[in-house]
């Protein structure tokens, strides 16, 4: 198990850190997050985007010592459960921060909920809680799984692109991912493949592609699988001929892999490092000064989750007790989002705006997604209409 | 389907299949000759996978990365056996999973902390870096077609030496009766030794051909590991030609299958349907085929000679 005791800034002095100690007591956050096997630095850079918020701070959230205690799921359901079960009850924390993927998302949300613990997901959107079975309960900062893909659907009639070829997984976010991209896409699907998770060899469907006349491809090929693709889609000279775009699969974890090959593809997502904002601008110098890598939305959501939960505390005077009051200045959002402008829908999803995103590589040699411009404003998922909150 | 497609899917089963054997070899053999069963087998194959990728680092040279990558596989390999595995051969099989297990786990950490957790790549090396135009738009790239060059010829070259020479004798003699190898005053232990190094260099080697295609990242090695395993019980344990017939027909099955499964199953549903069958039926190929040999040839394709299974 790990556990970071966050007890405001280590290098005080004994008689300071006694006191801080104490506080110490005040707030307790638990998180859940993929901190093992492949998908690891997904749930680093959450570990790392909310600690930068909570250093920023001197470990406290509107006045109030914060102990995070940092659970990894491992990208298992059942170890998941037992986490957050040892959380809510044994640890017995205020707010539970997770997860990375949907499918540990759903593992823990029911016995999160019912214990009444706010749950906040600092990435995995899925659509299972978006609509009919939103909670009272459950924020999510990040996105509805679905919209990054729509909004991709958006960017491709924007080119113009007319026969996309379209990729992913076969698993749910996989097929959340296709659905998503359907639902805009004007032009037509040349073709729909489905490749196992965890896909090491794309030559067989480069060649597919190749035969598609296709203008284009849209993927979602998360982690080591983007690494794979993108670089045997350049090598096998794919590039030339037509357009990458895709969610999650060029983005600030996959990029230190694939290098040149993935410069000029395009993404769609709510945020970029060079997004342009004061708070971001910020955010970004100091994540990097802090960690030395730069960040990606994973670590950026982490951040804006750890300030949204200073802002609803700061509003109730950091009282925990009454869960309606804290509810109300959670939806409120009162907080400086590096994204931009952010409010949270009436099923607690964010309403943000999209942008278009292309690859470069910096002046010193690092890759990361860049903002091109904003494709859907204030955009909100298409199944909040079926929550009844 | 296309005959250029169809010359790719076998180029890339063949290409499979060769890198598989060259992990299975090692793993039948140490199975085989030793009765032990050594979990930590795939995970010798992300070292090698790191290694290239460290020294290409340093030296900034491929050709010279490989050598010193391979030697080190082969240190590693035999540190391990010195500081864990041998205090495990007398011991119940149950131990052997659990202790390599645990090597699994603390060396996909230990990769973790020393690169990462960020998937890593390696650019192919320069001298192989070109490609052969096989249509208007595709590309088929030399390395690929290097590494089934090289697969084959150390195929070959292990066979040769299991086969013609005393070093080959015994490790074939051990394998069938450790006892009467060591009565007969070899030195079992030494000779252990040798083919746990030579399999872990083995694993390691395919790890490093393995990085520039696919890419390097804690935990690589354990689905190929499973996948080491079906082969193994394909050809027979033990058998090093069991190990490369099975090493070639997993390959191309599971290759072919991807995309013969789903055109195929278009024939039977709609295409949304096919979509959702053809992928799971193609992934259940190999361990169809694995279920059907051991229910029809318990002792594999090619069973290694006095094996009693």
């Amino acid at each position: 198990m790990t556990k970071i005791k966050h007890l405001g800034a280590g290098t005080l002095a004994f008689s300071l850190l006694a006191s801080t100690a104490a506080l110490a007591e005040d707030l307790k956050i638990g998180m859940v997050v993929t901190l093992s096997g492949p998908p690891a630095a997904l749930g680093q850079q959450i570990v790392d985007g909310f600690q930068l918020a909570l250093d920023q701070k001197e470990g406290q959230l509107a006045g109030l010592g914060v102990e995070l205690i940092v659970e990894d799921d491992e990208l298992k359901p059942d170890v998941a459960l037992l986490k957050a079960n040892t959380l809510i009850e044994r640890e017995e924390v205020d707010f539970v921060v997770g997860t990375v993927f949907s499918n540990m998302l759903q593992a823990i949300f029911k016995p999160v909920v019912e214990s009444e613990t706010f749950l906040i997901s600092p990435n995995a959107g899925p659509s299972t809680f978006a609509g009919r079975n939103c909670n009272p309960y459950f924020f999510a900062t990040s996105y509805q799984n679905n919209q990054n893909a729509e909004v991709s659907g958006l960017i491709a009639n924007e080119e113009g692109f007319e026969n996309v070829f379209v990729m992913a997984p076969n698993y749910q976010a996989g097929r959340d991912n296709v659905d998503g991209f359907r639902q805009t896409f004007e032009g037509t699907v040349s073709d729909e493949v489905f490749t196992p998770l965890g896909h090491q060899d794309f030559s067989a469907e480069l060649a597919r592609i190749s035969t598609s006349g296709s203008d284009a491809i849209f993927t979602f090929m998360p982690g080591g699988m983007g690494v794979r693709l993108v670089n045997q889609f350049d090598e096998a000279g794919l590039s030339e001929t037509m357009r990458f775009m895709s969610v999650f699969t060029t983005d600030e974890t996959t990029l230190p892999g694939q290098k040149d090959a993935a410069v000029g593809f395009l993404a769609a997502g709510s945020w970029a490092p060079d997004l342009p904002n004061e708070a971001n601008a910020a955010f970004v110098a100091a994540f990097e000064e802090a960690y030395g890598y730069i960040p990606g939305s994973y670590a950026m959501q982490a951040y804006d989750t750890a300030n949204l939960i200073e802002s609803a505390l700061a509003a109730t005077g950091g009282d925990m007790s009454d869960k309606d009051a804290v509810r109300d200045a959670l939806r409120a959002a009162d907080f400086t989002s590096v994204r931009g402008d952010f409010s949270f829908n009436n099923n607690h999803y964010p309403v943000q705006d999209f942008h278009k995103l292309e690859i470069v590589k910096r002046e010193d040699g690092q890759f990361h997604t860049s903002f091109v411009r904003t494709v859907a404003e204030d955009y909100a998922d298409s199944f909040h209409a079926e929550c009844d909150m | 389907m296309s005959l250029t497609l169809f010359l790719i899917l076998c180029l890339n089963g063949l290409q499979y299949g060769l890198l598989l054997f060259l992990i299975a070899a090692g793993l039948t053999l140490v199975f085989g000759v030793m009765g032990f069963i050594n979990l930590a087998h795939g995970v010798q194959y992300m070292v090698g996978a790191y290694l290239i990728f460290a020294f290409t680092g340093l030296t900034g040279s491929f050709a010279l990365a490989l050598p010193l990558s391979l030697l080190a596989a082969l240190a590693i390999g035999l540190l391990l056996e010195y500081a864990v595995f041998r205090h495990l051969y007398a011991r119940p099989h149950l131990d052997q999973v659990l202790a390599t297990f645990g090597i699994i786990i603390f060396l996909n950490e230990l990769a973790k902390v020393l690169f990462g957790p960020t998937t890593l790549s390696i650019e192919t090396p320069a001298f192989l870096s070109g490609a052969i135009q096989l249509t208007e738009q595709l590309r088929y790239p030399v390395y690929r077609l290097a590494t089934i060059g090289v697969g084959l010829a150390v195929a070959i070259g292990l066979f040769a030496t299991i086969s013609y020479t005393r070093i080959g004798m015994l490790v074939r003699a051990g394998s069938t009766t450790p006892e009467m190898v060591a009565a007969l005053g070899v030195n079992v232990t030494q000779l252990f030794r040798v083919v746990f190094g030579v399999g872990a260099m083995l694993a390691g080697f395919a790890g490093i051909i393995a990085a520039p295609i696919f890419a390097i990242e804690p935990g690589m090695g354990d689905n190929i590991l499973i996948i080491a395993f079906v082969v193994i019980i394909i050809g027979g344990v033990g058998s090093i030609g069991g190990a490369f017939v099975a090493a070639i027909l997993v390959g191309l099955i599971d290759t072919l299958g991807r995309s013969v499964a789903t055109d195929l199953m278009s024939l039977f549903f709609g295409p949304s349907m096919a979509n959702q069958v053809g992928p799971a039926l193609a992934s259940m190929l190999i361990y169809i085929l694995m279920a059907a040999i051991l229910v029809f040839r318990p002792k594999g394709l090619l069973p290694a000679k006095g094996v009693v299974a």
